[in-house]
């Protein structure tokens, strides 16, 4: 197994990263959007600094105040500022969705490699599995494991995590599969490649850029989960408060003070309408390399 | 023309448009012929002649894809057709003009059987009931000489062979009894064997109905097989027109005869291989000046061929539209062109 | 009978699916991160307390038996008693069942009555401005939790303006409007959600069908365009259209669980969740493997209607 013949293997995988960058800028609503979850990343880490109240400082002189100069979005039913708030459950809702996709990543993507890479019944039997799991449908399945691990942040997160990793799993196979069929990848095998070289060297590159793709999507799709569950109080406990959560505290207080629910809804869907379109803008970047044949 | 009543089909100085990166481009150059009662029209010329968009146009086809009429008139039976609303223009196409197309594979609907494809024409311009429209269906699949109709026609397409589906495609332009079938390279895309076949078969239906056939092809084989007129179209314009046999025999436009020169039987007849033409059709955007077939023409002569756009001279049968006519008259019938 | 064989094929494939589904809620205990039996003891639990709860969940017996006993149970239709209130669990289920169906049935009813024609015109009618609205909104909603589009309805429809009632549930059978009234603003809730995913579908469908050639040939022959569209452009957009609702099904089914809480209504998806709360491990796994089956006959009757659209499947 020379070096020359898998250097000579033509590059089916992410473009270089700078050629991805400038694609990826020309797509305004990508753009915008990446922009805007910057601002809202920064908003996270440095909420501490910026936040205009103490998020956890009640106040029942000042329940449910209407936004103005001193509660931008007015304040809950404990008369705590709903802007602060919002500032500081932005680390919470990012952190677990982050939680949750990686947990989603650990446990699909070695499954999809196996899965793909070593076919046969192997394959079958944990796509098979893989399918049934699937049936479940998502929040049913998280709110059950929930049940049985007990309420928690971490808990949903893992729920959450778990019950993703299925998608993962598929991204994962199918880029794999598509790549054991390419002729230098049979090549490599013919010549005694070992099969670790083959994954790291052909098959993972090809897989990154689908999966990035998903990871990003499914990073929105795990926000929208944890506020679910949140939602329902089986994700943060109080006095902790993701978005999620405050929605759900705010909601019986809607007729009064519509705003704090509004606000965090608003929120909530900005958030991960900008995962969304950045992840619709690296498919499109990633995909229009391989049409143009790099 | 071949007949001396009104012609069924008069097309005069029609010019269609498409949408392009580099704005509008004119495919179809104010294209005038007619077609006759009870005769057999081939329009001939390579891709990018204009010819298929030429019919399209004819029968309002063109819209859907985004391709306007800029000028002209088409009339058929008396009916100017250019302008037409669609609903008028629906109720003659199926009935009055039948059309088919080149891939059988493909222009069949896959989810509808083949009996109520051909029966729903036959509802749509007849009002027939069900049982007498599949009945006519079943018919139709009769005529165009599919075994066991009545049993075939509840089959769908994918059931079918390439050779059949265009039987079929027949059979449906043919079910209402159209005065006018305009047929766009239905054999193209089929066997050598199975074209002659469906060659055949059109002529039979012809003789049968006395219906108008207008055959578009790049094939002059097929031209010499059924045409009674023939029509050469290059770079969106007429360039050619004549009865089939005066066609062959003594051709007046540079481009027919290296048409035919690069038919295996001309050119043992003319006593060489078959040459083709050399060069490629220029883009629309980018039409040369004057005669649009001068860079590839081996008579080319600078001056006349290469400034002023040629116009369309009537010439014993035909018509032609080139610089030279009088000049290459002797030649043309017997050598084929040196390249430019 | 090719199509009655077909049929059978397709139900008998279900069979392995429907076998491993049992078996993923079976494991679900065991595979589940900590201790389902300190979860049901409660959190300031003794030893004693836990021991109980492990014997009350079966979890003492051997792995083998364990299986056994529970697989012999669910296929008698026993998926085991409620920790709370004593009730069967297939009986507390298939109550509320009715509610959480009305409710999914009503958001795929509402998603198809606003994606189809929505999804066509946007393809027909490809650059204008009802395509470009179409495919912005489709964006916002997909992206907007079902559960606050709901909120705001509430807010807006119900409290401010008072059109329709916030929550609740009548059954059919008792008052047949008061039950389609009530149904309205949840089903709407959840059926945006529907709408967008399944007029993007609708769009892309069709459009992808407008531009095959059996169209030209339809235009060839004289057909109105209404025919054009309906009759022979939709069968064969169908099967990507009809994919795409199976698993839109199984998403609604999910999203219940927190539009019942909105409402207030009594479904299965309320149930589940208060069983989290009052640890009632045999309600959740009930309702686990009973919406997975859903899901799976959902997937079922989608197969079979890819032999009503799509001929060539059925040979």
């Amino acid at each position: 197994m020379s070096a020359t013949t898998v250097e000579a293997a033509p590059a089916v995988s992410l473009p270089p990263v700078s050629t991805f960058f400038q694609r990826f800028c020309k797509n305004r609503t990508a753009l915008v959007a990446a922009i805007i979850l910057l601002i809202i990343v920064l908003i996270a880490i440095f909420a501490p600094y910026i936040a205009p109240h103490d998020p956890a400082r009640s106040s029942l002189r000042n329940i449910l105040k209407p936004p103005g100069a001193m509660y931008w979005f007015g304040s809950d039913d404990l008369g705590r500022d709903v802007a602060s708030r919002l500032m500081f459950a932005s680390r919470l809702s990012l952190v677990a969705s982050l939680q949750a996709v990686a947990i989603a990543l650990v446990i699909g993507m070695p499954l999809g490699l196996i899965s793909g890479y070593v076919g046969g019944w192997v394959d079958t039997v944990i796509s098979r599995c893989n399918d049934a799991l699937m049936s479940f449908p998502a929040l049913i399945l998280a709110v059950v494991i929930v049940g049985l691990m007990g309420p928690s942040l971490t808990n949903a997160m893992t729920a959450i995590g778990l019950v993703y990793a299925p998608r993962i799993m598929r991204v994962v196979r199918g880029s794999t599969l598509s790549v054991r069929e390419e002729v230098y990848v049979r090549a490599a095998r013919a010549t005694g490649c070992s099969d670790a070289r083959i994954i790291t060297r052909h098959v993972l590159p090809n897989v990154t850029g689908p999966l990035v793709v998903q990871a990003t999507v499914l990073m929105g799709q795990a926000l929208l989960a944890e506020a679910g569950l949140s939602f329902l109080g089986l994700g943060t406990q109080p006095p902790e408060a993701s978005w999620g959560a405050m929605l759900g505290t705010a909601f019986p207080y809607m007729a009064q003070s519509p705003v704090p629910t509004i606000a965090a809804g608003v929120v909530i869907s900005v958030t991960v309408l900008c995962f969304n379109l950045i992840g619709d803008g690296i498919r499109d970047s990633v995909g229009r390399m391989r049409r143009s044949g790099d | 023309m071949s007949d001396n009543t009104a012609p069924l089909l008069e097309i005069r100085d029609l010019s269609v448009q498409f949408p392009s990166p580099h704005g509008w481009l004119t495919v179809v150059d104010k294209v005038s012929f007619n077609v006759g009662r009870n005769d057999i029209v081939c329009v001939v010329g390579e891709s990018g002649s204009g010819k298929s968009v030429t019919m399209q146009a004819a029968v309002g086809l063109v819209q859907p894809k985004g391709g306007r009429i800029t000028s002209g008139s088409v009339r058929f039976d008396g009916q100017e057709l250019v302008g037409m609303g669609n609903r008028q223009i629906n109720r003659i196409r199926g009935d009055a003009i039948g059309f088919i197309f080149q891939e059988p594979m493909s222009s069949l609907n896959p989810a509808y059987t083949v009996g109520e494809q051909i029966a729903e024409v036959v509802r749509r311009h007849r009002g027939a009931s069900r049982a007498d429209a599949w009945k006519r269906a079943v018919e139709a699949l009769d005529r165009v000489h599919i075994a066991s109709a009545a049993s075939r026609a509840a089959e769908y397409p994918h059931q079918f062979s390439g050779g059949m589906r265009q039987r079929v495609m027949i059979a449906m332009a043919i079910a209402c009894d159209p005065k006018l079938l305009i047929a766009d390279e239905p054999t193209t895309a089929l066997d050598v064997t199975i074209q002659a076949r469906i060659l055949e078969l059109l002529r039979e239906l012809q003789r049968d109905s006395g219906m108008s056939v207008l055959f578009i092809t790049h094939d002059l084989g097929v031209v010499a097989d059924i045409a009674r007129y023939v029509v050469v179209m290059y770079g969106a314009q007429v360039v050619e027109a004549a009865p089939v046999d005066d066609l062959f025999a003594a051709p007046r436009h540079p481009y027919t005869s290296g048409l035919l020169g690069a038919m295996p039987q001309v050119a043992l007849e003319r006593g060489h291989d078959p040459i083709a033409i050399p060069g490629t059709v220029a883009q629309a955007h980018a039409w040369p000046n004057g005669c649009r077939f001068n860079p590839r023409c081996g008579y080319r002569r600078e001056g006349p061929c290469t400034t002023a756009a040629l116009p369309l001279t009537s010439v014993g049968n035909g018509l032609v539209r080139c610089a030279l006519t009088e000049e290459l008259r002797p030649i043309l019938g017997r050598a084929t062109m040196v390249p430019a | 009978m090719n199509a009655l064989r077909y049929l059978l094929r397709r139900a008998v494939s279900t069979i392995p699916m429907l076998v491993l589904v049992g078996l993923i809620t079976f494991l679900l205990i065991h595979i589940t991160p900590g201790d389902p039996a300190s979860v049901v003891a409660g959190e300031n639990a003794s030893e004693e307390a836990i021991e109980d709860a492990r014997r009350r969940l079966g979890l003492d017996q051997p792995f083998l038996v364990q299986f056994w006993t529970w697989l012999l149970r669910v296929l008698h239709g026993d998926l085991g008693v409620s920790f709370t209130s004593g009730k069967p669990v297939t009986e507390l289920i298939f109550d509320r069942m009715p509610i959480t169906l009305s409710l999914t049935a009503g958001a795929t009813l509402i998603g198809l009555l606003i994606a189809v024609p929505l999804g066509v015109f946007a393809a027909t009618k490809r650059g204008s401005w009802l395509d470009r609205l179409t495919i912005f909104s489709t964006s916002l909603g997909i992206a907007a939790p079902e559960f606050f589009i709901g909120l705001l309805l509430v807010l807006l429809i119900a409290l401010q303006l008072g059109w329709l009632p916030a929550t609740g549930y009548v059954p059919f059978a008792e008052d047949p409007v008061e039950w389609l009234l009530r149904l309205t603003l949840p089903s709407i809730t959840l059926g945006l959600g529907v709408a967008a995913e399944l007029a993007r579908q609708v769009r892309g469908a069709m459009i992808d069908v407008l531009s095959r050639d059996y169209i030209q040939t339809a235009r060839a022959k004289g057909l109105s365009t209404l025919s054009i569209i309906v009759k022979h452009g939709l069968k064969n957009a169908a099967i990507p259209v009809v994919t795409v609702l199976g698993l839109q099904v199984r998403r609604l089914l999910g999203g219940t669980v927190i539009v019942e809480q909105i409402f207030a209504m009594n479904g299965v998806g309320s149930l589940a969740v208060r069983a989290v709360f009052l640890r009632d491990l045999p309600v959740l796994l009930g309702v686990a493997l009973t919406t997975a089956v859903i899901v799976l006959l959902v997937n079922l009757i989608v197969d079979i209607s890819y032999g009503y659209f799509d001929p060539k499947v059925r040979a």
